[in-house]
């Protein structure tokens, strides 16, 4: 089957879900909605790891939420929370993000070419075969990686950009880890995250998500090969432990 | 240390004239209270925190437990409970973690509320000879019907209906998880809700596979730490409930420690093994009522608009204004948890002084909601701290739909509330992951008595209601003139909607 396009213009977006979702169902495979303007809720539980939906405009809040399988590409900026408690499949957005991206995901990948928001990866987890991973191509704002239970979330600061400077990155992390371009200021790590240099190993370990960013979105990629980099991670597995005692 | 040792909170004794040393006691005790040594069974009373496991199981009424056999000077500021809580903080300057619902002595509003019988002037109703409709709708209902006559007489029902969960009587099995009760506990819980024809909580623990033949009885929760959530577990639920708040640690989230999280678990919850399973205070996607909303819909959307969304709240201060947002946000049910609200683990500090009792919160909430015109948009839920039948009338007579009770079926599968499920050596098998332990509850035996506790509260709702002269719980529910307060101020009366006893 070919492409299928849909006019989103002036769309609600319980009509547009439904629509894709039926389009899904009848074994379409390439979906285009064009004319996208506020959304929400794009590709919201759905599943098939054939399936691409692309977005041509911006979507609303909640892109790719629960979803299961599919790619969604957008070009556009997104909203609040694209791949939101994902379980896997693949979100590329050709602009920016706004807060809490990649929000409880557990598996699949989100690729933001520019910046996201506060909240970044928060409460990102792993399962078994199940990495999710987030790559920001621009900067994130504060409270990145909060909470982190597992998964990878890279952020490459490009441009010279500072890949964070907010507060509160990667407070009660006990799993996972996030890698910045450079260092980042201490005084913005949160309680329970550490910061270490990337080694030359574990440099050569995530090069192959960074050739697969850098050839999605035809960045430059020597500067992203020749930075350097550090990786956060949880200080201890278990942040909590220590903080009670039995009655 | 300087402060030494306490007096004891228990004493065990063994009637050595009655005792035939079958050592049931040794077998029984998961918390190292019996050992056996030479001839005789050796006792170490410090351990003992009174689940009466070996009390239930000595086949000769030998064993006896005292409780503070040994008291400190009596005070009634300094009691015992606080002097121990500082020797506690003095020697680990920690957090103090405690198991179920609030301990201290506040006054009960159920105990000072009375319900209403019919004398001479209009009749009771004998639920042996009339039907009593206790079937409950959960879930939105209309505003107004557009009806249409059909040319045959006949009248077709032009509104779009929401989902709403059919119960048969208003008594819902609350959220516990599995990871803070086993699967035996879950398998009988849901077991017993299946048959009466009822719903269960999962907690935020997921859903496990064995328990999918009575998904169509299980209510999904999707809390902050998102545990076990994908689109399969939504999928499955009869309903989905969004828990931001529980009555037993209100604006606090929970810790599952790692230790905890066996293989089984792990599945689940869809998490590593032995890792600790974080739920952060808030849900990191809700800021505002307009992301709760968002949230609401984005279920809805992922399960087309199929099942219902329940919003689960602590009872707090605000607990009226916030409900009006929910209703608002498009969910079908809010269920309003009051401080006596269970917990297997809780900051005692949480557990005794935060929150509002249910009995005022949810008078507030329908009161709210009646006033604004969109009571209709949501079903009340009402729960922590229901002991029984009596319990769940006087709610519904204060405004709420149904309840959902989480410590009464424990106690029903033999829980002795003795508070200490934290530790994770439940003697019942109920809060605890230790296969030896678990394996102690029989979830075919304890289905049938929950079965029997709900069938019991439900035979008794219906005597009160024809006593009441009442024949459907629909003429029940916001009734506050079947009800009277008793020693009640008149501040809380006024909030409650009651008169005084004798007005």
């Amino acid at each position: 089957m070919g492409e299928v396009r849909i006019n989103a213009k002036d769309m609600p977006y319980q009509v547009l879900n439904q629509r894709v979702r039926a389009l899904v169902a009848s074994g379409e495979k390439d979906i285009i909605l064009d004319n996208v303007l506020g959304q929400r809720f794009i590709g919201d539980g759905i599943r098939g790891d054939d399936v691409t939906i692309t977005v041509n405009g911006v979507p609303g809040g909640d892109l790719a939420m629960f979803m299961s399988g599919p790619t969604v590409i957008v070009h556009g900026n997104a909203d609040h929370a694209p791949g939101n408690t994902m379980d896997n499949g693949k979100v590329v957005i050709h602009g920016s993000a706004g807060d809490a991206v990649a929000h409880s995901m557990r598996g699949g990948r989100v690729y933001v070419r520019d910046n996201i928001g506060y909240r970044g990866g928060i409460n990102m987890k792993e399962y078994q075969t199940k990495r999710p991973i987030l790559v920001v191509g621009g900067s994130a704002r504060a409270f990145l990686g909060e909470y982190m239970a597992g998964g990878l979330v890279i952020v490459l600061g490009t441009d010279g950009v500072a890949p964070v400077s907010g507060r509160g990155v990667g407070s009660g992390i006990h799993g996972g880890e996030i890698i910045v371009r450079g260092r980042i200021d201490n005084t913005c790590l949160g309680g329970g995250a550490e910061q270490k240099k990337l080694t030359e190993d574990e440099k050569k370990a995530i090069r192959p998500i960074l050739e697969d960013f850098v050839r999605t979105f035809t960045i430059d990629p020597d500067p992203v090969f020749s930075a350097e980099y550090s990786k956060i991670v949880p200080a201890s597995k278990r942040p909590f432990a220590s903080k009670y005692t039995w009655e | 240390m300087s402060i030494g040792s306490t007096p004891l909170k228990y004493r065990v004794k063994i009637d050595t004239e009655r005792c035939m040393q079958c050592k049931r006691c040794i077998e029984n005790c998961s918390y190292g209270v019996f050992r056996e040594e030479g001839d005789g069974i050796q006792i170490q009373s410090r351990n003992c925190v009174a689940c009466h496991r070996c009390l239930a199981f000595c086949p000769r009424d030998a064993i006896e437990i005292e409780e503070k056999p040994g008291d400190y000077r009596s005070h009634p500021v300094w009691t015992r409970e606080a002097r121990e809580a500082i020797f506690n903080q003095a020697k680990t300057g920690k957090i103090v973690l405690a198991g179920m619902g609030n301990a201290l002595p506040y006054p009960i509003i159920f105990d000072r509320l009375l319900l209403d019988a019919c004398q001479v002037t209009n009749p009771s109703i004998d639920p042996l000879r009339e039907p009593m409709e206790l079937r409950t709708y959960i879930g939105k209902k209309p505003s107004s019907l557009d009806l249409r006559h059909l040319e045959n007489g006949d009248v077709q029902l032009c509104t779009k209906l929401s989902p709403n969960l059919q119960i048969e009587t208003p008594v819902m099995i609350g959220h516990m998880s599995y990871g803070a009760i086993s699967l035996n506990a879950q398998t009988a819980l849901v077991k017993a809700a299946s048959r009466i024809g009822t719903f269960m909580g999962t907690g935020e623990g997921g859903l496990h596979e064995s328990l999918y033949p009575y998904q169509d009885h299980m209510i999904v929760q999707v809390a902050s730490g998102r545990f076990g959530v994908d689109i399969n577990y939504l999928e499955r639920g009869a309903a989905i409930e969004i828990k931001i708040g529980q009555g037993a640690k209100p604006g606090i989230g929970g810790h599952l420690p790692g230790d905890k999280v066996c293989a089984d678990i792990s599945c689940t919850r869809m998490i590593p093994e032995g890792s600790d399973a974080i739920s952060p205070a808030p849900h990191h996607d809700i800021y505002s009522i307009e992301d709760l909303k968002q949230l609401v819909r984005g279920l809805k959307e992922a399960t087309e608009w199929k099942k219902p969304v329940f919003v689960k709240i602590a009872a707090v201060h605000n607990s009226a204004a916030i409900a009006a947002g929910i209703a608002r946000s498009g969910a079908d049910a809010v269920v309003v948890d009051g401080f006596r609200g269970g917990s297997g683990a809780t900051p005692r500090v949480f557990r005794d002084h935060v929150g509002i009792p249910v009995e005022a919160a949810v008078a507030s909430v329908d009161a709210k909601l009646r006033q604004q015109g969109i009571r209709n948009e949501v079903s009340i839920i009402a729960s922590g701290g229901i002991r029984e039948s009596a319990d769940v009338a006087k709610i519904i007579c204060l405004g709420a739909d149904a309840v959902y009770i989480g410590t009464s079926a424990l106690i029903a599968m033999g829980c002795r509330v003795c508070g200490t499920c934290y530790r994770g050596t439940c003697a019942w098998g109920i809060a605890t992951q230790k296969p030896e332990l678990v394996a102690r509850l029989d979830p075919e035996v304890n289905a049938v008595q929950v079965e029997n506790l709900i069938h019991g509260w439900t035979l008794e709702l219906a005597e009160l209601m024809g006593a009441a002269g009442i024949n459907s719980i629909e003429s029940l529910r916001g009734n506050r003139d079947r009800l009277r307060g008793y020693m009640l101020d008149e501040g809380l009366m006024n909030v409650l909607d009651v008169k005084t006893v004798g007005a």
